[in-house]
């Protein structure tokens, strides 16, 4: 993987250094440097790794529609790992699975829905938009602090570099889901652990043709299952996606949750592995990387201030991750909150206002777009989604449901579904309260 | 108990080798450090179980020994640490620590 050369040039111009600095080369702060870039700012893109996405990891798919005005006919060109032709929710217990696995055609042809990559590919190819569209990529190096005016409006960033500061009209705080900058801002106070999650994940490679074979894939199709039910009670659930010649199998845990219940997180995917409908997939394959990271996973209601004087925060940073449920989400709401930031500041900056007010426009162009629509609407579900109803006594129930309406009882007849029902809801002592509210909820978040 | 058996489905990997297929470019200066006094007092100790690299290690005086050298940089332990001050986090200087390729 080519590593961009870190030297770089400031203009020696009166003012600024540049119009705008984007901070953290993730898929948010690429999208905010490509558009910004294409406006014809001057813009540095800064990030601390020794390439983009080098620090980086997620859960299985990036969805590609939001990239298709941004750059058209994407999917010629980017580092596709498979395209996800095979969808599974999974509903688990540790000797049941009730799946749904849909699959269509459809989303292995242009213009695709979703695909499998490895990180630092992908974001390392957004990055190279950018630096096309006349960006700065700048890597290998931290912001270790906001600078701010006299006024105290924030005008740039320090760098751990020698005479490291950088000033801009703006900055992009798109530095990820511990955004210190965002913290230093005052604009996230409430980044309490409760909302966090942690990702592990294992990369364990096969064969491609073995993958194909275990998955029921062909060429660059690929499978994508969702779990919940797998983490031994620990809010969370799970995840095993295909890459080419590569299985991920991977958990998301409660971060405040896996700390009391004092397992360590290696172990719940060891736990996954083990499972009736992981363990044949991923029989005989090696372990070619471990990787963990926290998720922002409070949606709506956990979101930061997204703007202030001289700054706005974007991606994961400004915790626009989904994570629904049923629609798992991150890559796609960084990229369309990064375009919204970048071109709310484009704005600002033709309008010579880049105070909180100028750069209003930026909350504005999110409420209209699927960023805000989608948290907004899903709001309720992070919440509802972690419970104890949801993570283990309804998992247990409906595989349970499962099994009684499939199990043959022959000379005994057939119970019938509600019967089942009843006997099942009554062994797992739920209250038919707690199922109608939940019902309720369920309805009003998702329908 | 699941009727497969890890140790028969797919090889154990001690935590050694589960570290050794990550690349870190580990640099000179610590960019977590721990305070031991701070975790002397500590009676939940979450760190110890939660950090996916686990860097944390509880020593026989009731202290915590910490290793930064192998950090993913995900920020879980100053999530759970219930002691103000007692892990000083920052990130790595730029170009160092964690590298990731296939995640």
């Amino acid at each position: 993987m080519p590593e961009v050369a870190p030297d770089f040039d400031v203009p020696d111009l009166d003012g600024p250094d540049f119009d705008v600095i984007v901070v953290g080369a993730g898929p948010a702060g690429s999208s905010a440097a490509l558009v910004l870039a294409r406006a014809g700012r001057r813009v540095c893109l800064l990030e601390r790794g020794p390439f983009p996405g080098s620090k980086n990891m997620y859960g299985g798919v990036v969805y590609g529609r939001i990239l298709d005005t941004l750059i058209p006919n994407w999917w010629e060109e980017a580092p596709v790992q498979r395209w996800v032709t095979r969808r599974g929710t999974v509903i688990m217990t540790e000797t049941q699975a009730l799946t749904v696995d849909y699959r269509t055609t459809a989303w292995g042809e242009a213009p695709y829905n979703g695909c499998t990559t490895f990180r630092p590919d992908f974001d390392s190819w957004l990055a190279d938009k950018a630096v096309e569209a006349g960006a700065v990529l700048v890597t290998s190096t931290t912001a270790t602090a906001l600078l701010r005016d006299a006024s105290g409006r924030i005008c740039g960033v320090s760098t751990d570099r020698p005479e490291g500061d950088l000033t801009a009209r703006v900055v992009i705080a798109c530095d990820g889901v511990n955004s210190f900058l965002a913290k230093e801002a005052g604009l996230y106070p409430h980044a309490v652990p409760e909302n966090f999650t942690l990702g592990a994940k294992e990369v364990l490679a096969l064969p491609r043709e073995e993958i194909e074979k275990r998955f029921g894939l062909r060429g660059h199709e690929g499978a994508d299952f969702e779990i919940v039910g797998c983490t031994r009670g620990i809010p969370g659930g799970g995840f095993v996606y295909t890459n080419l010649d590569s299985i991920a199998v991977g958990v998301v845990l409660s971060v405040t949750e896996l700390a009391k219940a004092k397992v360590r997180p290696e172990e719940l995917i060891a736990g996954l592995k083990a499972h009736p409908m992981v363990a044949p997939w991923i029989e005989g394959a090696d372990l070619k990387e471990y990787s963990a990271h926290l998720i922002p996973e409070g949606g709506f209601d956990m979101m930061p201030e997204l703007v202030t004087d001289g700054m706005v925060v974007a991606g994961d940073a400004a915790a626009m991750c989904l994570a629904a449920g049923i629609w798992l989400e991150g890559v796609n709401f960084a990229i369309g909150s990064g375009t919204s930031a970048a071109e709310a500041t484009v704005d600002a900056l033709l309008a010579d206002d880049t105070s909180a007010a100028g750069l209003a426009g930026y909350r504005d162009r999110l409420e209209e777009s699927f960023v805000m629509a989608d948290h907004r609407k899903l709001r309720r579900a992070p919440e509802l989604l972690m419970s104890h109803r949801m993570q283990s006594v309804y998992p247990t129930l409906m595989c349970n449901l499962a099994e009684g309406m499939f199990t043959v009882t022959n000379p005994v007849p057939k119970k019938g579904a509600l019967a089942l029902g009843w006997t099942e809801a009554r062994r797992a002592k739920v209250r038919l309260r707690d199922l109608a509210r939940d019902g309720w909820t369920t309805i009003r978040t998702f329908g | 108990m699941p009727p497969y058996d890890p140790a028969v489905t797919w090889p154990r990997v001690s935590f050694e080798d589960r570290m050794d297929a990550v690349e870190f470019r580990v640099g000179t200066r610590a960019h977590i450090t721990v305070d031991g006094d701070s975790c002397r007092g500590c009676t939940t100790k979450s760190c110890v179980t939660a950090c996916p690299a686990n860097l944390f290690v509880p020593t026989s005086d009731g202290g915590i020994l910490f290793n930064y050298e192998q950090c993913f940089e995900c920020g879980t332990c100053y999530m759970v640490c219930n002691t103000k001050g007692a892990i000083e986090w920052t990130y790595p200087d730029g170009g160092h620590g964690v590298v990731f390729h296939r995640s």
